[in-house]
């Protein structure tokens, strides 16, 4: 399969809604066994991103190829070895557990004999073998998606796409969820996902991009994103007073740079211990002190702002 | 994992669909079932012997029972399919987004609609089937060209499907889907000589029964269960019966397209 061609190649991608542009002209490439993360804020595009590389969407305008073929004009062709895990689950609520698959798988044109045995396999894979005869409609929403993951892997995908794979799962069902993604990666299946979870980035992304009003503002692995856009270590202060700006402008010399929020001040420096002893120096007293390493949501924030948008 | 050769893509895909809702279907056949033959039992037995008791000396020479069969059979087909292409369309869109996960795999739209379609047909088959036993045994069939109203059941099914499915896939909230079974089912069964003649209505409204339609599969229907010659050209009622399954296959492709294609 790797013949060093990219999986996934786009080149000014642009989807527009009527007025709106979701997707402002963006390049990516996509490699074989590599799992690539699109983060960003809702809104961000990379919901439309991921619509038109599932060949569901065609693009507004831009050069796009999946598996080396055109997605407008090579939908099915594509789409047949290609994984989808929605945003939403869409499963048959109606059907059961193993009915969802081996319907799907069918789509696919496997035979019959296969897409049982596939099934069977699939879900001893996302631990429900034991739920394979019960219908989905009771199933917990972890369960949901497992499942859904599942029915994504039926045709034995050369990409999957995973839209916000763990979005609404409680802390065990998303860690469930991500070992079985790690999983996928550790067999080499090219793994292509959104998410506005820091840490589900960090845990599966070999290399991401972070998206925001439908361009890339940045692209690299989360470790070379976070030296690059922020310092090794944060300091976090927080202070008695009513107002911690007051006690910023004399923090200003201390960190490469400082940021103010309502609760605390956050100093990014490269040596968070020493930032510590420097604040004592001045004579400054924070009723709370905090030094922890860099991680991606600083880089996040700092890149797409921390205004709140839905 | 068992290692999959790639398949080659299903010939006919829309039959992949079609087993799809099969498969669902398998769940719940037998209540559709006990209904599709005590349905046709009830009207025959409460129209044809307990309305026709009134009725004497029948209509144009047969009794009422004889008469209104054809009429039921083709308005019980036109009552399936609408009702498999309401709710369960609009289900598929808007609540469960079947289409949407169905639109992820190599399918294309027209074998979505196609596939869904040919359920909708599977189910008026086998509910016409149904009434034609049922009310064979009763000894409501005057003449064995009744079979005949199976393909015509299954022409009529296409002609309101069709243009159904395009209605339930481009409302936005399901109380329009009552609507339609108010403003348009229930007249046109009401109407569309189905009870009594179109003759009976005045003139003007005489139209509104041609242009429905039920009225042109009731036409075809009652002939054949009487083994007489229908009121209108077979070829006129057939072809006319087709351009509503054309049209609708047409524009129900098309707002498919426009919900699962964005």
């Amino acid at each position: 399969m790797n013949t060093g061609r990219p999986l996934i190649q786009a080149r000014g991608l642009v989807k527009r809604f009527g007025d709106f542009t979701a997707v402002d002209g963006i390049d990516v490439e996509v490699s074989a066994g590599e799992a690539f993360g699109f983060l960003g804020p809702n809104g961000a595009g990379k919901s439309s991103t991921m619509r038109m590389v599932g060949c569901t969407s065609p693009p507004s305008g831009g050069k796009l190829r999946i598996l080396g073929m055109d997605p407008v004009r090579d939908g099915p062709a594509i789409r047949a070895r290609l994984g989808v895990c929605p945003q939403l689950d869409n499963l048959d609520p109606e059907l059961t557990v193993r009915e969802n698959l081996t319907t799907y798988a069918r789509y696919f044109g496997i035979p019959r004999r296969v897409a049982r045995a596939r099934a069977t396999e699939l879900l001893d894979f996302v631990q429900l073998s034991d739920r394979a005869d019960s219908k989905v409609e009771p199933l917990s929403g972890g369960m949901k998606r497992r499942l859904t993951i599942a029915r994504a892997l039926v045709n034995e995908p050369d990409i999957v796409l995973l839209d916000e794979p763990t979005t609404g799962l409680d802390p065990q069902a998303r860690h469930l969820v991500w070992e079985r993604l790690f999983r996928l990666k550790q067999q080499g299946v090219t793994l292509v996902l959104t998410t506005h979870y820091m840490d589900e980035a960090e845990q599966l992304c070999d290399r991401l991009v972070v998206m925001d009003g439908g361009r890339i503002v940045a692209e690299g692995s989360p470790r070379a994103l976070i030296e690059r856009h922020a310092t090794r270590e944060v300091v976090e202060l927080r202070f008695a007073a009513e107002s911690q700006e007051a006690f910023a402008g004399k923090l200003d010399a201390l960190g490469e740079r400082v940021e103010v929020l309502p609760d605390r001040i956050l100093v990014y420096v490269p040596d968070g211990d020493a930032t510590v002893a420097e604040v004592a120096a001045l004579g400054l007293h924070p009723t709370n002190v905090l030094v922890r390493r860099s991680s991606l949501e600083d880089v996040f924030l700092h890149l797409t702002g921390r205004t709140l948008v839905d | 994992m068992t290692q999959l050769t790639r398949p080659a893509l299903p010939r006919v895909p829309a039959l992949r669909v079609l087993e799809y809702h099969l498969v669902g279907y398998r769940r719940t056949w037998r209540a559709g079932a006990f209904s599709s033959f005590l349905l046709p039992t009830l009207t025959v037995l409460g129209f044809g012997l307990g309305v026709g008791a009134y009725i004497d000396g029948g209509v144009g020479g047969v009794s009422y029972l004889q008469w209104i069969v054809g009429g039921l059979l083709a308005s019980t087909a036109l009552q399936v399919a609408i009702a498999e292409s309401t709710w369960p369309v609009f289900g598929n869109l808007q609540w469960q987004k079947i289409y949407f996960g169905q639109r992820s795999s190599p399918l294309r739209v027209g074998d979505i609609v196609a596939g869904h379609l040919a359920f909708v047909l599977f189910r008026v088959l086998t509910a016409v089937i149904a009434f034609l036993l049922v009310t064979g045994v009763l000894g409501a069939l005057r003449s064995p060209w009744a079979v005949l109203t199976v393909p015509v059941a299954a022409l009529l099914a296409l002609a309101v499907a069709a243009p159904t499915f395009a209605y339930a896939a481009s409302v936005d909230s399901d109380s329009w889907l009552a609507m339609l079974f108010r403003f348009a089912v229930i007249p046109m069964t009401l109407f569309a000589g189905v009870f009594f003649p179109v003759e009976s209505l005045p003139l003007g409204l005489r139209w509104l029964a041609y242009v429905t339609p039920l009225w042109h599969a009731v036409d075809l229907c009652r002939a054949a269960v009487l083994g007489v010659a229908p009121a209108w050209s077979v070829a006129g009622h057939l072809c006319y019966l087709a351009a509503w399954a054309a049209g609708g296959w047409l524009l129900a492709r098309r707002v498919f397209a426009r919900r699962l294609v964005v």
